[in-house]
């Protein structure tokens, strides 16, 4: 910080780059300039999220069903935890981070090195969580179905509604000759999208032969639960069903409204993108610490300057922990 | 550069630690206290909480002035804005909740109308 750097203004300076607004460094200034610009990207992704959901306040996924999920818990309800972990992981690593700045403010290049490393470990850990809830996201577990006008319908026990029914103990299998089309196959050199595991067909048939099972709608009720059809009126709901719903794209999804799955890539995504680039930074000055540039050169002022790159990743978690998954 | 730089009070000097580090820590625990109860509420969802006040229900008010609360503690003591300026905490804070806050109110009002339009029974998703 400034003490490290001369303070002291020569009138011949003043012009020459030895100026310092706000009593901070040309660098942090650009940090926070850059910072300030990158807060209003993400606001501008979040607000937009906020617009779609009260656009569809009756009917937008609620996130305790859709992110349930814990590593080595398969099948176990555990909303939130797993998010609430990567919160920590994010928020430890801000922490060594901080540690790591302080240590470089007293030139103790070893415990810069340190922290540094616990930083990126934090930062690694976090990425990697993320790929992993990409993972049950996209691959979904459950599947669903949807209508013409782009409903989705999931499935759900009739005594026990909180249970919800995969596509597999549904599906009543009807051979037919229906297979994947693949380039190599055809005139046409192009192929189609992967097909569903199960025909309309089979949904179908399989969901009338069953009276134990109904249908779970995109609609909310007063309560904010999810409206939850009778058998008669699933039984007449589902011939509307035009297609099979596995996992989420960026077109469909079977966790209800077609831009929660969009906000949940872009946002996220983008998200992660910022800690990938910081973890790559932190990696860049954590070998600059090594071979002891910043020793040389009397100041840690760099340390500092990916630190508010690397908190601002964490501030923006922040945001997107409580605006996706809590509210 | 000596510690003495580093402004060490918080929640308004209630609290003041005698090294940068043992803040940092204290803001740390603070910061997984307000987490940890974000979770709990976010799981036990008590049905007080519920109600809706302002527009949004009671539980979510809270989410968002908790989150407001950390995002104050990680830019102040994890950012050094506590140790900066005046001018610069302004430059930044002010642009920000300016800006942010016209977007918000803009977009949320534009989506709630667009909503009533779609709910009044102009259009039919159910099909």
């Amino acid at each position: 910080m400034s003490s490290t750097i001369s303070t002291t203004i020569e009138d011949e300076d003043l012009w020459g780059g030895g100026n310092q607004p706000f009593k901070s460094s040309y660098g942090k200034l650009m940090m926070w300039f850059f910072i300030v610009s990158d807060a209003l990207t993400f606001s501008g992704f979040l607000v937009a999220y906020g617009f779609s959901r009260f656009k569809n306040i009756d009917s937008w996924p609620i996130a305790d069903e859709v992110f349930n999920h814990f590593p080595f818990l398969h099948g176990v309800d555990a909303p939130m935890y797993y998010v609430a972990l990567m919160t920590f992981v994010l928020i430890f690593s801000s922490v060594t981070m901080v540690l790591a700045v302080d240590a470089g403010h007293h030139m103790q290049k070893d415990k810069v090195t340190f922290y540094m490393a616990l930083t990126i470990i934090g930062g690694a850990i976090f990425v990697g969580s993320q790929a992993w809830e990409w993972k049950n996201f996209i691959n979904g577990e459950y599947g669903a179905v949807e209508t013409t006008g782009g409903q989705i319908y999931q499935f759900v026990y009739k005594d026990n509604p909180k249970k919800r029914v995969g596509l597999e103990e549904i599906a009543f299998e009807i051979p037919d000759e229906r297979v994947q089309h693949d380039s190599k196959q055809g005139v046409w050199f192009y192929n189609e999208p992967t097909l569903p595991s199960f025909t309309v067909d089979e949904i179908i048939t399989g969901f009338n032969s069953n009276p134990d099972i109904v249908i779970k709608t995109e609609k909310i009720d007063e309560k904010g639960n999810k409206i939850i059809l009778s058998r008669e009126e699933s039984l007449e709901k589902i011939n509307e069903v035009k297609y099979v719903v596995e996992g989420a794209n960026l077109v469909r999804n079977e966790y209800g409204n077609r831009l929660f799955a969009d906000f949940f890539f872009f946002i996220t995504g983008f998200h992660g993108f910022h800690v990938f680039s910081g973890v790559v930074i932190n990696i860049i000055i954590f070998f600059n610490v090594l071979v002891g540039t910043y020793e040389r050169r009397g100041h840690y002022e760099m340390v500092e300057k990916v630190g508010l790159y690397w908190h601002f990743v964490d501030l923006v978690w922040v945001f997107v922990f409580t605006f996706f998954y809590l509210v | 550069m000596a510690d003495n730089t580093h402004k060490l009070e918080i929640f308004r000097g209630l609290l003041k630690f005698r090294s940068n580090q043992s803040k940092i820590w204290g803001v740390l625990i603070f910061l997984s206290i307000v987490t940890i109860i974000e979770v709990v509420l976010g799981i036990v969802k008590p049905e007080v909480l519920m109600n809706i006040f302002l527009g949004a229900k009671i539980i979510n008010w809270i989410f968002i002035i908790l989150t407001l609360v950390k995002a104050y503690y990680i830019a102040w003591d994890f950012m050094h804005l506590r140790d900066e300026t005046s001018g610069l905490q302004a430059s930044v804070v002010i642009t920000l909740i300016f800006l942010i806050a016209y977007l918000v109110f803009i977009l949320l009002v534009e989506g709630n109308y667009i909503f009533d339009v779609m709910y009044e029974g102009f259009v039919s998703w159910n099909f």
